[in-house]
C-alpha cells in the first residue's frame, strides 16, 4: 500500500511538478563547473527552483534535434554566439525580452551595461572567451615570441605549432600575421585575394603544424614538448598553467574573442522559470563570480571590476581575462555574420588545402 | 467417423473413380490447406518470438536512419517557407528572367518568412548552394519586416544589389522543389552553374572524392595489414595447447576490451616526436635528436593505430575457424609428399577462408566508418570521409549534406558487399 502511495506521488509530481525546475544544458568540464558553482547552486539556494544540469559536446546540436523532433526537454542551454544567431534565425529558440535583464548595481540600464552585441533577440551573453597564441616558456631560452607574426616565424622561434583543424580563427590569424590590422581582417577575408593571401600565409608553416580537434589537445601537446607554440582557447591554457603548474605563457596580441551565452529552445517545458534563470544569472554579481572559476570574461562592464581572486587562490583573476583592457590592445572580435555565410565554403576549401 | 479420425491412414483417401484425387484429412479438408494452416500457426508463433527484436530494430535503427537519409534528397527549407515564389518557379521554364510577378512574390514571401522567423532556414538552404547568401536573406528579412513598397524589384535591389544576380535566381529555382539532387552533387564535388548544368566545383574546394578514395584505399590497406599480422597469431593460438593458448588469448582480448580512446591516446604517447619510441631511438643513437621521426598526426599514425585497434576483429574469426581444422589433413598431405608450403597453400589455407572472409569483412566495414581515431591521430593527411560527415553534423549543422555523404558511403559498402557475395559467397562467412 505504501509503495502504491509513493508511486502515486511520483506520478502526481511528473504530471504537475510541485517544485519549479529548470533543465540546464551545458558543456561539462571546467566551464560546466563554473555554471554549476556560480549560477545553478546560488540560483537554487535563492529561488528554490531546482536546476537539473546535463552536458553535451555542443548543446546547439541537441537543440536542433529536439526542436525539430518536437520533443524538447531543455529549458536553458549554453551555446556559442554563432550557433545562437543561426538557431534564432531558424526559429529554433525563443525570443528573450531584454526588459527582464537586471540593471547594474549603480542603476545603469542592462542594455547599456552589456558590451555591444552581447544581447540579441534570442541570446544573452554569459562570458567572453578567446583564441590566443600560447607558448611553452621552456622552449625559448632567449627571445620570447610576442606577436602573430612570430607564430609563423619557425626560424626565429623553432618548434612545431598546433592549430585548430578548421578554417575559422586560422584565416584571421594568418592575415594578422601577414600585417593586416585587426579592423580590416574581415573586409580582406571577404575578397578572393584575401582568402588566397591567408592560405598562402598558412602554407608557410603547413608542414610544421599539428592540427588539434579537441580543446584538451593543445595544452597536452605543449606539455609534452611536441609543439613549442599553440593557438588555442585561453581557458584551456590558463587551466593548465594554473592548476597543473605548466610553464605556459599567453600572447594576448592578436587574440580573437567570441561570446557564449544562454538560449531557450523553442517550446521549452518550463519557459517562465527559464526566463527567471536567464535574468538572475546574467546580473553582474553572478557573472563576476563565474569568471573566478574559469578565465572567461564577463560581458557586462560593471561586472569586470567585481571579479575577485582565482577560486582557491589569493591571486587576482583580472589579468587572465580576455576582456581586461591591457589584453584588448590588438584584439579582434569574431565576425558572426561572416562565418555564418562562409562557414561551409571556407571549411571545404580549408579541408581541400589540408588534404592537398 | 470417430474411428476413422484415429486411423492414421484415413487421411489418405481416394475416390471410387480411381482418378488421382486431392488428398484430404480425416474430416474431409484438403491436406495441403490443413498443412498450411498448421505451418502458418508455427510461423506466427516464431514471428511473435522475434517480433520484439524486429520492432526494436525498426524503431531504433531502420526508421531513424531512413529519416536521416531522407534529408539527403529532401530539404524543404526554401520551398515550404517561400510558397509564392516557388509557385512562380514552377510555372516558368528554367532561365526565365524574373518579371514583376516574380519580384512581388519574392517580396511577399520574404516578409512572411521574416515575420514567422523562418528566414534563417531559407537563407541557410540557399547558402548551401551559394556561399555568402545567408546574411542576404536575414538582413533583407529584417528590413522588409518594417514594410516594403512596390515597385518590388527596385526596392529589393535598393536593399541589396545581389538580388539581381542570375546565379542567385538559378539557385533559388533549384531549391524551389523540396526534392533535390544538389547534396549528392556536392558530395561528389559537383555543382550547378547558372544554366543549371552540372559542373565540377573550383579546384580549391574539391575534397570529397579525394576523401572517399582515401577512405576505401586506407581501409583496404588496414584490412590487408590485419590479415598479415593476425594470421600467424590466430594460427599460433589455434595450435598451442589449451593452457598456453588461453593465456595468449588474454593478450588479444585485453586490448579488445580496452576503451578505444585509451588505446588511441596510448599510441600518441608512444609515437609522437617527443614520445617513447623516438626517445629510445635517440637514446640508442640510431637517430640524432634533430631527426626524430614523424610517425603520428599523419597517414602513418592513422594506419598504425587503426590496424592495432581492428586486429582482434581479424584474429577472433580466424582463430575460431582454425580450431576446427583437423590437423590430420595437413599430416596426410605431408605424408603424400607435399612440401610444407604446398600443404599449407593447398590444404590448410583454403580451410581458413571462411574465417578470413568474415574477419576481412568486419575489419573493412568498421574501418570505412572510423571516425575518432583518424580525428585524433590523422593530422592533415590521415582524415577519412567520416570526419567530414561529423563536421557537417556538429559544426556546420548541414545535416542534408551529412546524410548525402553517409548515403554514398553506405551505398559503396553495399556494392562491395554484393561484389564480395558474387566473388566469395556470403554463405562462406564463418564467425565462429
Amino acid at each position: 500500500m505504501k509503495r502504491i502511495l509513493m508511486l502515486g506521488t511520483a506520478i502526481g509530481m511528473t504530471a504537475a511538478p510541485a517544485m519549479a525546475e529548470v533543465n540546464l544544458l551545458s558543456w561539462g568540464g571546467a566551464y560546466g563547473n563554473s555554471h554549476l558553482e556560480a549560477y545553478a547552486k546560488p540560483f537554487m539556494a535563492e529561488t528554490g527552483t531546482e536546476v537539473v544540469m546535463s552536458d553535451a559536446d555542443n548543446p546547439a546540436t541537441p537543440i536542433k534535434a529536439q526542436v525539430e523532433a518536437g520533443n524538447v526537454s531543455i529549458d536553458v542551454a549554453s551555446v556559442e554566439y554563432a550557433d545562437a544567431v543561426r538557431l534564432c534565425d531558424e526559429g529554433l529558440v525563443e525570443p528573450i525580452d531584454p526588459a527582464i535583464l537586471k540593471a547594474a548595481e549603480d542603476g545603469t540600464a542592462a542594455m547599456d551595461d552589456f558590451i555591444d552585441g552581447a544581447v540579441t533577440e534570442c541570446f544573452v551573453g554569459t562570458d567572453v572567451y578567446s583564441m590566443v597564441l600560447a607558448f611553452n616558456d621552456e622552449a625559448f631560452a632567449d627571445a620570447k615570441p610576442a606577436t602573430p607574426a612570430d607564430f609563423f616565424d619557425t626560424e626565429g622561434f623553432p618548434g612545431k605549432r598546433t592549430m585548430r583543424k578548421g578554417a575559422k580563427f586560422n584565416l584571421e590569424l594568418a592575415l594578422m600575421a601577414d600585417g593586416v590590422p585587426a579592423d580590416e581582417v574581415y573586409d580582406t577575408l571577404a575578397t578572393d585575394e584575401g582568402v588566397a593571401r591567408a592560405f598562402a600565409k598558412l602554407d608557410t608553416i603547413k608542414d610544421d603544424v599539428i592540427w588539434w580537434e579537441a580543446g584538451a589537445q593543445p595544452p597536452q601537446l605543449l606539455a609534452d614538448g611536441e609543439v613549442s607554440m599553440a593557438y588555442a582557447f585561453n581557458g584551456r591554457i590558463f587551466n593548465a598553467a594554473q592548476a597543473d603548474g605548466q610553464p605556459f605563457e599567453i600572447i594576448w596580441d592578436g587574440q580573437i574573442f567570441e561570446m557564449e551565452g544562454w538560449v531557450i529552445p523553442a517550446g521549452a517545458p518550463n519557459l517562465e522559470d527559464a526566463l527567471e534563470f536567464v535574468a538572475w544569472t546574467t546580473a553582474p554579481a553572478p557573472q563576476a563570480r563565474a569568471a573566478e572559476f574559469i578565465s572567461y570574461g564577463p560581458p557586462r562592464r560593471s561586472a569586470a571590476a567585481m571579479v575577485g581572486n582565482i577560486e582557491g587562490t589569493d591571486q587576482p583573476m583580472g589579468p587572465h581575462l580576455p576582456t581586461t583592457d591591457a589584453n584588448m590592445t590588438n584584439a579582434l572580435g569574431s565576425d558572426l555574420e561572416f562565418w555564418v555565410d562562409h562557414d561551409a565554403e571556407l571549411n571545404e576549401r580549408f579541408n581541400a588545402w589540408l588534404a592537398g | 467417423m470417430a474411428n476413422a479420425a484415429l486411423d492414421p491412414h484415413a487421411a489418405i483417401a481416394t475416390t471410387a473413380s480411381g482418378a488421382p484425387a486431392r488428398l484430404t484429412t480425416a474430416d474431409g479438408k484438403p491436406l495441403a490447406r490443413a498443412l498450411a494452416r498448421s505451418q502458418s500457426k508455427a510461423r506466427r508463433r516464431a514471428f511473435l518470438l522475434v517480433a520484439p527484436l524486429l520492432a526494436f530494430i525498426l524503431i531504433t535503427f531502420v526508421v531513424p536512419i531512413g529519416q536521416m537519409l531522407q534529408r539527403s534528397f529532401h530539404n524543404d527549407g526554401f520551398s515550404a517557407n517561400m510558397p509564392q515564389v516557388s509557385a512562380w518557379f514552377a510555372e516558368t521554364p528554367a532561365g526565365t528572367v524574373p518579371d514583376d510577378a516574380a519580384w512581388a512574390a519574392l517580396a511577399a514571401d520574404l516578409t512572411a518568412s521574416a515575420e514567422a522567423r523562418s528566414i534563417g532556414v531559407v537563407g541557410t538552404r540557399i547558402n548551401y548552394d551559394m556561399a555568402g547568401t545567408r546574411s542576404l536573406f536575414t538582413s533583407t528579412g529584417r528590413k522588409v519586416r518594417r514594410g516594403i513598397e512596390p515597385p518590388y524589384r527596385e526596392a529589393l535591389l535598393e536593399i541589396d544589389e545581389e538580388w539581381g544576380d542570375p546565379q542567385l535566381w538559378s539557385v533559388m529555382r533549384s531549391a524551389s522543389t523540396a526534392v533535390t539532387s544538389n547534396f549528392y552533387l556536392a558530395s561528389v564535388d559537383r555543382t550547378r552553374n547558372e544554366m543549371g548544368e552540372i559542373v565540377q566545383v573550383p579546384e580549391n574546394r574539391r575534397i570529397y572524392l579525394t576523401l572517399f578514395w582515401r577512405t576505401f584505399w586506407l581501409s583496404g590497406l588496414i584490412t590487408a595489414l590485419t590479415f598479415v599480422l593476425g594470421f600467424p597469431i590466430a594460427h599460433l593460438l589455434a595450435t598451442l595447447p589449451m593452457r598456453k593458448s588461453n593465456l595468449l588469448m588474454i593478450l588479444v582480448l585485453l586490448p579488445f576490451w580496452t576503451s578505444l580512446l585509451v588505446r588511441t591516446t596510448s599510441w600518441m604517447v608512444l609515437l609522437q616526436q617527443q614520445g617513447v619510441i623516438n626517445d629510445i631511438l635517440v637514446w640508442l643513437g640510431i637517430i640524432g635528436d634533430g631527426q626524430r621521426l614523424q610517425m603520428i598526426y599523419n597517414q602513418t599514425g592513422t594506419i598504425i593505430a587503426m590496424t592495432h585497434i581492428l586486429l582482434p576483429f581479424m584474429i577472433l574469426p580466424l582463430y575460431s575457424v582454425m580450431r576446427t581444422i583437423n590437423p590430420s589433413y595437413v599430416r596426410a598431405a605431408r605424408s603424400l609428399g607435399a612440401t610444407s608450403w604446398t600443404a599449407f597453400r593447398r590444404v590448410y589455407f583454403p580451410q581458413t577462408l571462411p574465417g578470413l572472409g568474415a574477419g576481412a569483412m568486419l575489419v573493412f566495414i568498421l574501418a570505412v566508418g572510423y571516425y575518432i581515431t583518424p580525428a585524433l591521430v590523422g593530422g592533415s593527411s590521415g582524415q577519412l570521409i567520416s570526419n567530414m560527415i561529423a563536421m557537417h553534423m556538429t559544426d556546420t549543422l548541414n545535416w542534408s549534406m551529412a546524410a548525402a555523404l553517409a548515403a554514398l558511403l553506405l551505398g559503396a559498402v553495399l556494392v562491395l558487399y554484393w561484389l564480395y557475395d558474387r566473388l566469395v559467397g556470403v554463405d562462406n562467412l564463418k564467425l565462429g
